[in-house]
Order: structure tokens, then C-alpha cells, then sequence
């Protein structure tokens, strides 16, 4: 149907679409077939897209805490789009993993309805950033290693998880370009930037390790990236200490985080609005 | 109208200019006796104009007559701005938005690192000019991002290629 202009396609009544967020969405894999195919471990589906869909989630919501605070409007606009393409892939993927359990749990219950323990993602998704600097180290290491994982899962078993990974690819790749670029402005800016990315980087590299669970190939790749992005930066490569294993353990800060995501959900169950 | 030329009127929610067909995202409209079974596809991840997407198809074939409408989702192949057609990108330029350009295309290894701004081959829409600066890779909506014209000075809107 057509509109005189976007506030009329928002007021209008007649169907059941919502602007606003809450709960109670649709299924964003609402007709992809649910079923999952034979030779398709169940288990391990649902480990996979669950990780994956926290990790997305929680970026998401450190992203969406910079929105307001960025140095410049087209920064508000950037991390606001990336925080929102890491959303829709969370739902997608935290869909999926409801799908692959078997239980019976869709996206809000395991974005919503979970404590802290059961939350999958990396810690390098879940701590607060200290400045700009940080979050741009962050989210370089996020994106470089995120992509070059969605790149290889295209090839996933799963059909619905290869689909949302080769779109997924897409998206990261401007992902990583940004916070690349951004890396290089501030490492090769004025003395006060550069030292202010070196602390940065520095701060970010003790939680590389766990991201590649031992898989040499992602790991080889993903530091050819950084190594790329560091010596235009003039920013020298941090030393990276070994990691504890991956998803194993939690800051205090995925508690705050959750605390402040769930809220409304659980004061007002089912609610929508 | 058959089925196929009612979801054709149905307009993009946040580019009111174009309809969703010529946006690529109508992936299939199959129709059997008065029921209706059409076939979409995201933009990007996290669009959050699927629901009213969806709802927008099914609105436009119930009035039109037809009893059960099924919206489904197909997530492969994902999009690309390689599938908006010639009328779809003629009518975003009209509106001050500068049509994508051909999609990258994926060599062999990994995918690689752009670490200067895209190609400066987007022509102003408002005056033509053939050289164009990026602003910004991000814009209003996941799809588009901002540049300006250096020759009429104006800022714009460009669909970017994915």
C-alpha cells in the first residue's frame, strides 16, 4: 500500500506490524523451515548458533550504549547500523538455536530468560569500553575475527546457519572496514590518539586468545589482518597472552549488562509494546 | 490484478519510491486458485521493516480478493543490491538517492581489507558530477551511506553495493 509519507505508514492500524521494540516479535525465521536435516547434530547446531548469537547480542548492546556518546554524528550512525546488523543476527541465530534444542525456547526466551552462567559469548564482547579508542580496538578484533568464523560456517552442515553466515559475511565486511579505519586514524593521528590506541590495543589483547579455541587456520588469518591494520596504524602488535579456553567464564560486567537487557522483559512477562 | 501485479504495487516502507519488487527482495509469488504464496527475502540481518514488509503483501492481496495469503522468508542467496532493477534504481536517483554499482565480487582467499574510503565512482545525482566523496559508510538506513558532491557542494544519499 502506499503512503503520503513514513509517519502515515507508522500510524497505520491495519496490520499487525510494530515499529517500537519489546517482545513478542515475530520469528525473524518466521516460513524458513524449521525442521533440521538428517545428519545435522542437533547438539551441536544449538552450541554453535547459540555462542554465535550471544556473541552478537551482547556486542549489540555495548554498541547501542555508545549511541548518544559518539565524537560525531556519522559515528552515531555507524555503530547504531553495526549494533543493529549484530542484532538481527543475534535473532536469527538465537532462533535458530531454539529450533536445533528442541525445547521448545525461542529468541526471547534464551535473550531474556537466561542468567548470566548460561550466556555462551566471548568475553571480548562483554567489557566496558574505557574510550573510543577501546571500543574501535574492540570491535576490529570482533569483526576480523567474527568474519573470517562467518566466512568458514557458509559451508556449515546446516543450511538456515550456512544462509545466515553468508549474509552475515556482508555485513562484517563493513564492520571491520570502519573499525579498521578508524584504528589507523587514531594510531597514525596526533601523539595524544596514538598513545591513547597503543593503551587500547594493549588492553584488548589478553582477551584474543579465547576466541579461536585452538583452530590455527582462523587464528593465522585473523592476526594477518590485525598485523595489516596495526603497521598502518604505527600501532606495534601487543603481545597476546594464552587465553583460559573459550566461553568458560564471564566478567562482571555480562551481569550489569544483563541486568540493565532483561529488565523490562522480566518485570512485564509476555509483555509487548 | 493477479497476484503477481498486486504484490508488484507494493511499495518499500522506508523507500516509499521504489516498490519491493524492484528492490529484489519479492523473491517468488506463486498463486493457486484464491491462495497466495509469496516468497521475500531481508536487506540486511537486522532490517526492522521485515515485519511491515510482510504485512504491508499480505494487506495489499486481502483487499484485493484473495483468501489465504502466506508470507514466507527464504534467507539463500542473500541479497544484493545487484538485484534492484533498472526502474527501481532510475526512480532512487530521482530522489536524490545515487544508485548502487555493481556488487563486489568475491576472488579466491580471504575477504580483503579496505582500509581507505570506497571507489569515488558515485555521480552526483543532483548535478551529474562524476567524482563524489564518502562522508560515511552508514546512513538513515542499513542500506545506504553518505557522501557529498564537491562541485554543487551537496550531500547525498548513495545505496551502497552488497
Amino acid at each position: 500500500m502506499a503512503f503520503d509519507d513514513a509517519y502515515g505508514a507508522l500510524t497505520d492500524h491495519d496490520d499487525d506490524a510494530r515499529w517500537a521494540y519489546g517482545t513478542g516479535f515475530t520469528d525473524p525465521l518466521h516460513g524458513v523451515p524449521a525442521e533440521i536435516p538428517d545428519g545435522v547434530d542437533r547438539a551441536g547446531l544449538f552450541a554453535r548458533c547459540l555462542a554465535l548469537g550471544d556473541d552478537a547480542l551482547i556486542m549489540s548492546h555495548r554498541l547501542q550504549q555508545w549511541v548518544t556518546r559518539a565524537p560525531e554524528l556519522e559515528d552515531e550512525l555507524a555503530l547504531a547500523n553495526i549494533g543493529l546488523d549484530l542484532l538481527g543476527q543475534a535473532r536469527l541465530l538465537l532462533t535458530r538455536a531454539g529450533e536445533a534444542e528442541g525445547a521448545g525456547r525461542d529468541e526471547d526466551d534464551l535473550a531474556y530468560r537466561r542468567e548470566p552462567h548460561e550466556f555462551r559469548n566471548v568475553r571480548l564482547a562483554e567489557v566496558a569500553d574505557a574510550d573510543f579508542a577501546h571500543l574501535v580496538a574492540r570491535l576490529l578484533v570482533f569483526a576480523t575475527w567474527r568474519l573470517a568464523l562467518f566466512d568458514r560456517l557458509t559451508a556449515d552442515p546446516d543450511p538456515v546457519l550456512a544462509a545466515i553466515a553468508a549474509k552475515g559475511v556482508k555485513e562484517i565486511t563493513y564492520h571491520r572496514d570502519y573499525a579498521a579505519q578508524w584504528v589507523v586514524r587514531l594510531g597514525d593521528g596526533t601523539e595524544l590518539s596514538h598513545e591513547r590506541m597503543v593503551a587500547a590495543m594493549t588492553a584488548v589483547a589478553p582477551l584474543i586468545d579465547e576466541l579461536f579455541d585452538g583452530d590455527a587456520g582462523l587464528r593465522a588469518e585473523c592476526d594477518a589482518v590485525l598485523a595489516q591494520v596495526l603497521t598502518a596504524a604505527t600501532v606495534p602488535a601487543p603481545p597476546i597472552p594464552a587465553g583460559s579456553g573459550r566461553r568458560d567464564e564471564h566478567t562482571a560486567a555480562l551481569t550489569e549488562i544483563l541486568a540493565e537487557m532483561q529488565q523490562l522483559a522480566r518485570a512485564v512477562p509476555g509483555g509487548s509494546w | 490484478m493477479n497476484a503477481q501485479a498486486v504484490v508488484g504495487t507494493v511499495t518499500d516502507p522506508e523507500l516509499p519510491m521504489v516498490t519491493l519488487a524492484e528492490l529484489g527482495i519479492v523473491r517468488e509469488v506463486r498463486q493457486d486458485g484464491d491462495g497466495v504464496v509469496v516468497t521475500i527475502t531481508p536487506t540486511y540481518s537486522g532490517c526492522p521493516a521485515m515485519e511491515s514488509i510482510r504485512a504491508d503483501i499480505a494487506t495489499a492481496l486481502r483487499r484485493a480478493g484473495f483468501g489465504t495469503v502466506e508470507v514466507r522468508t527464504v534467507l539463500a542467496p542473500a541479497w544484493t543490491t545487484d538485484w534492484i532493477s533498472e526502474s527501481g534504481r532510475r526512480k532512487l536517483a530521482e530522489a536524490g538517492i545515487a544508485p548502487p554499482g555493481a556488487a563486489p565480487r568475491r576472488g579466491a582467499g580471504p575477504i580483503p581489507l579496505t582500509l581507505t574510503p570506497r571507489s569515488s565512482a558515485v555521480h552526483c545525482p543532483r548535478c551529474g558530477a562524476a567524482e563524489t566523496e564518502a562522508v560515511a559508510a552508514f546512513g538513515a538506513t542499513a542500506c545506504r551511506e553518505l557522501r557529498r558532491c564537491p562541485a554543487c557542494r551537496e550531500p547525498f544519499e548513495h545505496m551502497k553495493e552488497i
